[in-house]
């Protein structure tokens, strides 16, 4: 019985939901998915190499990864999301922009 | 292996038909080989195949994580053309499309393989001027390619919303010999062949580690024991990153995404065309199987995912772009959906060729397009495993190109492997 159960509730995350920190928790359709928040570009001088590294390969993590998310259809923040690319399960969910962290509390 | 002839049904029909021999063995792993490919899909397969058959190659191993035909293999909407205009491009997808027209006798298994044409509607007059600069192109290497005008296309399917379409149709491309081929069939078909001249298909083997030294693989760990290899072919579309990593090999141009496919409650002939269209945002293509069921897909879930399920706005995405163009599909209830991961590359092509470790080849990064590439994906990959020499047309297919600046870019999207749809 147990087992079943788990297998249902694996099934019910077809529609994610994120919880944005300014306009709460929300469907995924409202957002756009950016892509690998982990991606560190190199200085402006850098080898080609390392910017061939960091515009075109990525290590495309089977697990919880860090990923970018914009509230394209409501706040239009941008987010830095933690989730789990086998479950869909989500560990957190922050503004990309430090700055904007602080002026979305006081508002809050 | 009994093959498939009139005959031999006449002679097994005195017995019921019960007397065939098993598809293909299956084999206990041996110790050691002298090539294993990792991947038992349509990819892995044709590749041992070809390198018995092209390059008669013996001691070859296909490992299979699960089943036969259980991957994505079994999880496509079984389209077949060549309508592409890249140089490398259109060479090697005509080729797999002629290796096609041939599948069924050189494999003795009817993949049914139906050249029913594939249609891609235009909406717009600056989208047919890009289709036909697309299709001349084709024309010039010698791929069958048409445009047909409104007239044309409402003599040849009828039934589309050619009214109040929300995008109105004003014609569309036509490659006449790109069509369907049975996916259940094709990859038997390949299992059933590669076994035959001595491949060991083993299934239920994941493989759980990669030893390897400073310059080449030794051997590869397994769900069934270790198990050595002078040369290691990976071809597992949706996974390559896994495997990579655990050779420690670093990052791909690779992002894996999953991409659902549809399939409704059969009915009567409906459509004698695969149909296609993209417009804006929405992407959707459309055929009828033999067996009556409508079988669609759209655009991928936008997001990065190894789950094999498809999420629900892109259900309703697909529909509403169904409803489109064939209004009249409304009440046909839909049977099944899901989903197959797949490698989306930075530039939207593929990837044969040789990788940082002596004997380790790459075959990766099909996009939303494997399944009409699998022939040749297994000829230039067999060629290049044997000869060491990436074949011309594949020449710029590898991992150098990105920062040589070639990439391959047939949509002209840029680096964001979600938009190479």
């Amino acid at each position: 019985m147990s087992v079943v159960l788990v297998q249902i509730q694996s099934c019910t995350v077809d529609m994610i939901r994120i919880k944005c920190p300014y306009c709460g928790e929300r469907d995924h359709s409202e957002f756009s998915y950016g892509g690998d928040a982990s991606i560190k570009y190199p200085a402006l001088d850098a080898s080609e190499s390392e910017w061939t590294e960091a515009i075109f390969f990525r290590e495309n993590i089977r697990g919880i990864q860090k990923e970018t998310w914009h509230h394209t259809n409501g706040c239009r923040l941008w987010l830095e999301v933690e989730r789990s690319t086998i479950t869909h399960e989500i560990k957190s969910v922050k503004p990309c922009h430090p700055q904007i962290e602080t002026i979305t509390k006081n508002k809050l | 292996m009994t093959r498939f002839n009139a005959w031999n049904v006449f002679k097994n029909g005195f017995t019921g038909q019960k007397n065939w021999d098993r598809q293909w063995r299956d084999p206990e792993p041996k110790k050691e080989y002298d090539i294993i490919i990792v991947g038992g899909g349509l990819h892995g397969l044709a590749t041992a195949y070809y390198l018995a058959k092209n390059h008669n190659k013996k001691k070859i191993a296909v490992l299979e994580k699960g089943w036969i035909g259980g991957g994505n293999a079994g999880r496509n909407t079984t389209i077949v053309r060549s309508n592409y205009m890249m140089p490398g491009n259109h060479e090697f997808y005509e080729h797999s499309l002629k290796l096609w027209e041939n599948l069924s006798h050189d494999l003795n298994y009817n993949v049914m393989f139906s050249q029913r044409a594939h249609v891609s509607l235009f909406h717009s007059p600056s989208a047919r001027d890009g289709a036909a600069r697309r299709y001349n192109v084709m024309r010039l290497h010698g791929t069958d390619a048409e445009l047909w005008d409104l007239e044309t296309l409402k003599k040849k399917i009828p039934h589309l919303n050619y009214d109040d379409a929300r995008f109105p149709i004003m014609g569309a491309a036509v490659q006449r010999r790109a069509g369907n081929a049975r996916h259940d069939s094709a990859v038997w078909g390949y299992a059933r062949a590669a076994d035959s001249l001595g491949v060991d298909i083993l299934q239920n083997c994941e493989v759980t580690g990669v030893t390897r030294n400073q310059s080449n693989i030794e051997s590869l760990e397994t769900s069934r024991g270790s198990i050595k290899a002078k040369k290691v072919g990976f071809a597992v579309a949706g996974h390559t990153s896994v495997l990579w990593q655990m050779a420690e090999l670093g990052n791909l141009p690779i992002e894996t995404h999953k991409l659902q496919a549809f399939v409704t409650e059969s009915i009567k002939p409906l459509l004698d065309h695969v149909v296609v269209y993209g417009v804006g945002g929405a992407h959707f293509y459309i055929s009828q199987s033999d067996k009556g069921s409508m079988v669609f897909g759209g655009d991928l879930d936008w997001y990065k995912s190894y789950a094999q399920r498809g999420n629900l706005p892109i259900v309703q995405d697909s529909a509403e772009a169904a409803m489109a163009i064939m209004p009249f599909l409304g009440r046909v209830r839909l049977l099944r959906h899901w989903a197959g991961v797949m490698d989306m590359s930075m530039d939207g092509s593929f990837f044969i060729c040789k990788t940082p470790l002596s004997n380790l080849y790459l075959n990766a990064g099909w996009n939303y397009g494997g399944f009409k590439a699998s022939p040749a994906s297994g000829w230039y990959f067999a060629d290049l495993i044997a000869n060491e020499q990436p074949h011309k047309h594949i020449q710029n297919h590898n991992l150098e190109r990105f920062e040589k600046g070639i990439n391959i870019d047939e949509r002209g999207a840029g680096p964001d492997p979600k938009l190479h749809g």
